[in-house]
């Protein structure tokens, strides 16, 4: 589906876009390949859904989004896509995943990530997500992050090995 | 640091679909009627201040190499200690605190689900804490763009 030179591309788009006027020119020739075929690789990669968006990542904390809650829901299965669905459509809402329960120790399978200016906002967006999705009966737990240990993009400065897995193709 | 109109529309206009033509900063110039160096000015004020982290791409996950969401219980008199350890690990990508039992979280990244495991494993015997492994399942949503309310 994808080959070395797609995954060339990937790595490279990682470290960041160059602020130049012709950026994927930049790109090309780091690979040895047109501009042309740069932009090609990239609409069909995220055509492919492998790229799932290509854009400016912004420092939500910086922006004074400081308030950051994971929440977690014990959904039944029967349940999950349907409401996982409804989750999504949310203007607030910008991470929902499913995940496997891990016993009584932790039995929540469904997780979506809100961001809020502070503590207060991201409580009253989830009050709307657990009524206009029908989560009242459903049992959560907030997880506000502290402190952040460490920081980088998925697969942003990437391991030496998955570096090599990368090039090898 | 003041954020003009135009570094407004920057943040909230171009997370999804950045121009994938030639000449991407001219495009966006274009439709916001300023120069091409305008962009490329305000663009680089926005990243010297941290307030983008890039001009990138968000890869779905596991398509390349694989995953895992990890979380650890760890007494709070241990927890900096324990974070350090996990920190140092090259695989990992992500590391927070969280309010709960489980406080603890983290993003492994590896080739391989074998070598995540050797991770997983390393990381066990060396803080002497479980990790319970959270690995995607299904994502319904994972585009992390943002629309930004701002306040003036």
């Amino acid at each position: 589906m994808i080959d070395t030179i797609d995954r060339r591309l990937i790595a490279i788009l990682q470290g960041g876009l160059a602020r130049v006027s012709r950026p994927y020119a930049l790109i090309g020739q780091q690979l040895d390949i047109s501009e042309d075929e740069v932009i090609v690789r990239l609409s069909r990669l995220k055509k492919l859904g492998l790229i799932k968006r290509l854009g400016v990542i912004v420092n939500h904390r910086k922006l004074g989004y400081r308030s950051n809650a994971m929440v977690v829901f014990d959904v039944p299965d029967d349940l999950v896509t349907q409401i996982a669905e409804h989750v999504s459509q949310l203007s607030f809402v910008n991470l929902c995943y499913l995940r496997p329960r891990r016993g009584q120790q932790w039995p929540y399978n469904l997780y979506c990530m809100i961001h809020g200016k502070n503590r207060e906002q991201v409580f009253q967006q989830l009050d709307h997500l657990i009524e206009s999705c029908g989560l009242l009966q459903i049992s959560h737990e907030v997880l506000f992050s502290k402190q952040c240990f460490k920081q980088r993009g998925a697969l942003y400065k990437i391991g030496a090995k998955l570096e090599n897995a990368l090039s090898d193709g | 640091m003041m954020l003009t109109p135009m570094h407004k529309q920057l943040l909230n206009n171009y997370q999804q679909d950045f121009p994938l033509s030639p000449t991407p900063y001219k495009d966006i110039a274009l439709s916001l009627g300023v120069s091409e160096e305008d962009v490329l000015l305000a663009f680089d004020q926005l990243t010297d201040k941290k307030l983008i982290s890039r001009i990138g791409s968000i890869i779905a996950p596991n398509h390349i190499g694989v995953s895992s969401l990890v979380a650890m219980a760890v007494p709070n008199d241990q927890l900096q200690n324990v974070a350090n350890i996990v920190s140092s690990y090259q695989e990992v990508n992500h590391n927070y605190e969280r309010e709960n039992r489980f406080n603890l979280w983290f993003v492994l990244v590896a080739q391989d689900d074998e070598d995540l495991q050797l991770v997983v494993k390393s990381i066990e015997t060396e803080t002497g804490f479980n990790a319970m492994q959270l690995p995607l399942l299904a994502d319904y949503f994972i585009n992390l763009g943002f629309e930004m309310e701002f306040d003036d």
